[in-house]
């Protein structure tokens, strides 16, 4: 179990102001708590029947998220998981036509036909949440392989859980990427569970860096609730990848403060274990940070305050959008055939 | 015009779309080397390793991996080997290729073809010789095809790699050396378009694929009798050509579809029900289906044989459509 807890942040961060990039760091800390506050008006308008499938937080996995997508330009391209708000809102999709999506609604991402776990904005490059664990891999690895055959200088990154790497795909994938030498970042969050199993209790050997690593592609393992370590460990990755340097993968240890869905009480886990994450929350870790590197509290407070008001906004926006009219049911299937054949 | 082999009408098929769209490129085990059955001879030396590539032995990968690259503004051509193999790459075909377009509200659609060589081929065995077709017709957001000539093989695989639909492409492994004329020049057959091979006035017979073959044999034997069978090729089997057939039997009354897979839940199924809801009134017999039975392919020649539909088959099927019907 590679899963206990981690040492505290490092010492690095004592001289205030040292060598940060104080504006990526406050752009990030923006981002998490856009993730922060869209789940939690999520989890709660699921309570009052407004999300209509199941979702799945990432509420205290956020620093992988935004780290990750702070070294991605708007044209490199993404591909998530049934985990993906945190990682289609870093890459900056659109709040709004997001939760119209959670709620099925005209205006949402995908017109209301896909929900949480088939969020995709092409637009800026998220190809796509999956339902599917470890789907998106091969899919990534593809997504790549066009950028190289098109001659381009895009960067495509794959985030997928600890449970995936216990599929076939995971293999097929990343021994694609790197028998192309496709210019793929894959991003393993390690939240410890695989729905509601512990990971290390159902995977043999030591895990993901081991195992990329046994295919000869680069693996940092790293504290992923740091988003200092995050944004370093992708920017110095991705920079290597867009250079040409073939695929790398990032595993990043963090913990997933809800359960495998919003409606987990997630039981199997001792209450004690959770404090113990809490206690190590990505987006206090980095307010910490930036008043001690003398950001003013009132300048944390007021991003604070515009993120939740504007993701409250979208939120209600959201509760007032019309649904989706009937006939787009039929619409988007296929060029080819009539869909509407056999209907009623 | 002049004759070519239904193997070399696919690969002139491919290498005229590789010249003619730089974002097309096949991707599958052994391309490099030809292809299994030598499909793919001479297209890595032609249009280089990157657009005719090698993989591994990753099927769920090679079918992923062309999901990604269809989404990302090229146009793969994914070979299978097998269709049996395919099925190693379900989920990336059914739940990923698919559904991609429908489930993203229209922000992508997915450009490729899934080249899959199907049916009997000389005790190929239980996993190698499948029929698979009706599952994939039965899934939303598929293309189905099913060439039975060279023509068809030339003219439907270039419309399926122009197609933006994923569309499965069901080649098969009997007809690789069948020989028959192709049209010079460019020669495009469009999807969803069924071939009356045979014109009759007594019953019609729908098939696909390489019973298109058994049927017109059992046709020339039928015809002996005096029984003029009119036999329809659908080429195609998502979108079928609906209203050829139903203008068919309005003519002659008389339906039997014939079919390699297994009968059982088999594509012919639709086609069977879709006439009798239709078309009930005005048939003069009970619509008729020929299939393998529900059981797998055998190694040993004479259980292979037990399984196929044969022309003897279809005639004697045929003679059953023209008796009277029961009061």
């Amino acid at each position: 179990m590679n899963h206990g807890p981690l040492s505290p942040a490092p010492s690095r961060h004592g001289r205030p102001g040292g060598n940060l990039d104080l504006p990526r760091l406050l752009a990030a800390y923006d981002t998490m708590l856009r993730i922060r506050a869209f789940e939690e008006l999520a989890v709660a308008a699921q309570k009052e029947g407004l999300v209509l499938g199941a979702i799945h937080p990432s509420i205290g996995q956020e620093a992988v998220a935004a780290g990750v997508c702070a070294a991605l330009r708007r044209d490199d391209l993404l591909l998530s998981t049934h985990r993906g708000h945190g990682h289609t809102l870093a890459k900056g999709a659109d709040p709004l036509a997001m939760m119209r999506e959670l709620f099925g609604r005209a205006g949402g991402t995908c017109g209301g036909k896909g929900g949480s776990m088939h969020i995709a904005d092409f637009e800026v490059g998220m190809l796509g949440a999956n339902g599917v664990v470890a789907a998106n891999i091969p899919i990534a690895a593809g997504a790549a392989h066009a950028v190289k055959l098109r001659g381009e200088d895009r960067v495509v990154a794959c985030f997928f859980g600890d449970g995936a790497i216990n599929r076939g795909p995971f293999l097929e994938g990343l021994n694609w990427a790197k028998v192309f030498e496709l210019p793929v970042l894959f991003v393993c969050e390690d939240n410890g569970f695989a729905a509601t199993t512990r990971t290390g209790s159902m995977t043999a050997g030591p895990g993901a860096a081991a195992r990329a690593e046994a295919l000869g592609i680069p693996a940092q393992e790293l504290d992923g609730n740091d988003l200092l370590a995050v944004d370093a460990a992708a920017a110095a990755a991705v920079a290597a990848i867009r250079a040409g340097g073939g695929p790398r993968l990032l595993l990043c240890r963090t913990y997933r403060i809800t359960g495998h869905t919003a409606v987990d009480p997630a039981a199997y886990r001792p209450a004690e274990e959770v404090e113990d994450w809490r206690g190590r929350d990505p987006i206090a870790r980095l307010a910490a940070l930036l008043r001690e590197a003398g950001v003013e509290e009132a300048r944390l407070a007021a991003i604070a305050q515009t993120a939740g008001a504007e993701l409250d906004a979208a939120c209600r926006a959201a509760k007032d959008s019309p649904w989706p009219e009937e006939a787009r049911a039929f619409e988007d299937v296929q060029d080819m055939g009539d869909p509407r054949e056999r209907a009623f | 015009m002049p004759q070519i082999s239904y193997l070399e009408a696919g690969r002139r098929a491919l290498a005229e779309e590789l010249a003619r769209d730089p974002l097309v490129w096949a991707l599958g085990e052994d391309l490099g080397r030809g292809g299994v059955f030598g499909q793919y001879r001479g297209l890595a030396e032609q249009f280089g390793a990157a657009r005719v590539t090698d993989t591994p032995i990753s099927e769920a990968c090679i079918m992923g991996a062309a999901v990604g690259a269809a989404m990302s503004g090229t146009r793969p051509v994914v070979e299978m080997r097998f269709s049996d193999f395919a099925l190693c790459a379900v989920d990336e075909l059914v739940n990923q290729a698919a559904k991609a377009r429908y489930m993203f509200g229209g922000q992508t659609k997915v450009p490729l073809v899934v080249r899959q060589p199907t049916g009997m081929w000389r005790s190929s065995a239980a996993q190698h010789s499948q029929s698979l077709e009706a599952w994939y017709v039965h899934i939303p957001g598929l293309v189905v095809v099913a060439p039975a000539t060279p023509a068809d093989n030339l003219g439907l695989l270039k419309s399926a790699i122009r197609c933006d639909d994923p569309v499965v492409y069901l080649e098969h492994k009997n007809l690789w050396p069948l020989e028959g004329p192709v049209p010079e020049g460019e020669h495009l057959v469009p999807l969803g378009v069924a071939e009356t091979v045979r014109e009759g006035r007594d019953l019609t017979i729908v098939t696909w694929s390489a019973q298109r073959w058994t049927c017109l044999e059992a046709a020339e034997s039928l015809a002996a009798e005096g029984i003029e069978a009119e036999v329809i090729d659908l080429r195609t089997l998502w979108p079928w050509d609906r209203d050829r057939v139903f203008a068919s039997v309005e003519k002659t009354r008389r339906l039997l579809v014939v079919q390699e897979a297994v009968s059982v839940a088999g594509f012919g199924a639709e086609i069977a029900a879709s006439v009798a809801e239709a078309l009930h009134a005005r048939l003069a017999a009970p619509v008729r289906r020929l299939g393998a039975p529900r059981v797998p392919v055998s190694y040993a020649p004479p259980l292979e044989a037990r399984v196929r539909v044969t022309a003897a088959a279809v005639v004697a099927a045929a003679r059953a459509q023209r008796a009277p019907a029961a009061a």
